[in-house]
């Protein structure tokens, strides 16, 4: 009961705390970009508009390489190195946010600006479509970099939940996939990821929940700047990262009120991403029990 | 003939992807695991376990806030242990496949992957605001919220390894739910409830976000849980922003500290359970 009155307790006691910023600038709060404590004008745009894009970056770099990982796995890797590289996985999973922050700030963001921010400038920058993300000097902090780290962060998840969830495969159905002939990546490509494809999406979407509310990795490399600008290599902010920067410095009802508005919004985000995540897998666990 | 070449060639090509995959995520946990004991060996010392956060430029260590960091992380356990034990319990035990229980184990599931800095905001809401300053029960408070999903999690896992014979013949002489609860599911599953709570620290003690406008930080030596709380992960958090060599210094030694804490805790967590007949149901 108590965990159940917990949940709604955030959400009465945080709507409380919004309500003035949310009632002042009603949906212009969404659309607006400026952001400026002395003349108590907020919108929320830019961190909505950071919060995405560097989820988008995570999970575009993640889902691949979790989904690698979970095949190495389950069925690639010899039994006896299964379980040690399994748990180095998890452990990852286990290092506090804070550690991947300034390991994101003193290690990746210099090797990221001495060497394939540059390299993306002269290479990627002049073509039509894309180069508008590579343009502007190289920071080496910026949307890219939280995007990244926030992509070490979730792997771990992705990579966990997909391996149980192709753990639940039966074997008659693979075993019978190699007896008329298949390679190894043809029974994993047209038997186990369309058997667990529901799981798969469950496990990703739980990894994106993670990387929305991701606050101290990303508040250490994003470089909190209130402005939606085209470039990946510009630094920007997020809501959380918004949070925790300003939150102890605002001054003012209406500042203090218009961050805590900020955090309704990225608890409505991951909440609506996280329930869709556990209902997914929900219904996995219950096919999986009556396939039994 | 060509056909089959082919299939064989996408074969071992995405093998070798997959393969690489994993090397990624190993070399990602070997380069921070790396970055961290060279960078923060160098600062291992003595002082660094006896003296205070110091001013930029002098010398100093981190008594303080490792001393605040596990008085927060020993009263945030305390706090969120018993509920989410006993909210476990209700779950296994209880309330096993009534409605109420889905819901409550749905909502137990979304606030386990909630993010940390919406519980700060909202003990800031309610206890920073009503006291009208920051303080270390707040962040306690915050860590605490954080415990509970994990808790009960872990705990109704556990207690349904029990086996139900235990259970029956318990009841068949004659004992109320409580009797049975108490004198054999509990004992049968401690160790699992152990390793839960274990668990549980190990997640908490890293917690930075919901810390930053709870217990906020103190430089000084400070006892008093009403009054702002120094802390390992919002002190690193300064230090490694600021511009002074030696903040940054021990920023790295404490990032050093706190990981190898956590990880030698779930690697013991993760021990513990492995032995536990049933295998991984922890997790």
């Amino acid at each position: 009961m108590l965990v159940l009155a917990l949940l709604g307790g955030v959400v009465v006691s945080l709507l409380r705390g919004a309500w003035p910023a949310l009632s002042h600038f009603r949906f212009g709060f969404l659309t607006r970009e400026i952001w400026n404590p002395v003349t108590d004008e907020f919108g929320a745009l830019a961190p909505i508009y950071g919060t995405l894009m560097t989820s988008l970056i995570a999970m575009l770099v993640a889902v691949p390489i979790g989904f690698g990982i979970a095949i190495f796995l389950t069925e690639l890797c010899p039994r006896w190195l299964r379980r040690p590289v399994g748990v180095a996985i998890e452990l990852l999973a286990a290092v506090p946010s804070i550690i991947f922050g300034i390991w994101g700030l003193f290690v990746l963001a210099p090797i990221l600006q001495r060497y394939v921010q540059p390299w993306l400038i002269e290479h990627v920058g002049p073509l039509p479509a894309i180069g508008r993300l590579f343009q502007g000097p190289p920071f080496g902090i910026g949307v890219l970099s939280a995007g990244l780290v926030l992509a070490i962060m979730v792997l771990p998840f992705i990579a966990a939940v997909m391996r149980d969830v192709f753990e639940t495969v039966p074997d008659v159905l693979k075993e019978s996939g190699y007896g008329l002939g298949a390679t190894t990546w043809e029974v994993i490509w047209q038997v186990v990821v369309p058997y667990s494809r529901v799981g798969m999406v469950g496990g990703i979407m739980l990894g994106l929940g993670r990387a929305l509310g991701e606050t101290m990795a990303v508040t250490f490399v994003i470089g909190n700047a209130h402005r939606v600008s085209a470039s990946l290599l510009a630094p920007g902010t997020t809501i959380s990262a918004t949070i925790a920067n300003e939150f102890t410095e605002a001054v003012g009802d209406m500042y203090t009120s218009s961050l805590v508005a900020l955090g309704v919004l990225l608890f409505l985000i991951t909440f609506a991403v996280i329930a869709a995540a556990r209902f997914m897998l929900l219904r996995l666990d219950r096919r999986a029990l009556s396939a039994v | 003939m060509n056909r089959r070449r082919l299939r064989k060639l996408g074969n071992a090509a995405a093998l070798c992807l997959s393969a690489t995959a994993t090397l990624v995520g190993l070399a990602c946990l070997g380069a921070i695991l790396w970055t961290l004991l060279a960078r923060g060996l160098s600062g291992m010392s003595i002082a660094l376990f006896t003296q205070m956060t110091p001013p930029p430029g002098a010398q100093g260590g981190l008594l303080n806030a490792i001393y605040g960091s596990v008085v927060m992380t020993v009263v945030g356990i305390f706090i969120g242990a018993p509920i989410g034990i006993l909210a476990g319990t209700y779950l296994a035990e209880y309330g096993r496949d009534s409605r109420l229980s889905s819901v409550i184990r749905f909502v137990n599931d979304v606030l386990l992957s909630a993010p940390s800095i919406i519980v700060g905001l909202f003990v800031y809401e309610v206890l920073v605001v009503r006291m009208g300053h920051f303080s270390a029960i707040a962040g306690a408070v915050a860590l605490a919220i954080i415990a509970v999903p994990v808790t009960v999690r872990t705990t109704e896992d556990m207690l349904r390894l029990v086996p139900q014979g235990m259970k029956d013949a318990s009841t068949a002489l004659g004992a109320y739910p409580w009797r049975t609860i108490t004198n054999i599911a509990y004992p049968a599953a401690r160790s699992g409830i152990v390793t839960g709570l274990l668990l549980a620290v190990a997640r908490v003690s890293g917690e930075t976000a919901p810390l930053l406008f709870t217990a906020l930080n103190n430089q000084f030596w400070s006892k008093d849980l009403n009054a702002p709380m120094a802390n390992l992960p919002v002190v690193i958090f300064q230090f490694a922003l600021s511009p002074y060599k030696n903040w940054q210094q021990l920023a790295w030694s404490g990032a050093l500290l706190i990981t190898l804490a956590i990880l030698t805790l779930s690697v013991i967590a993760r021990l513990v359970i492995s032995a536990l007949p049933g295998g991984k149901a922890g997790r």
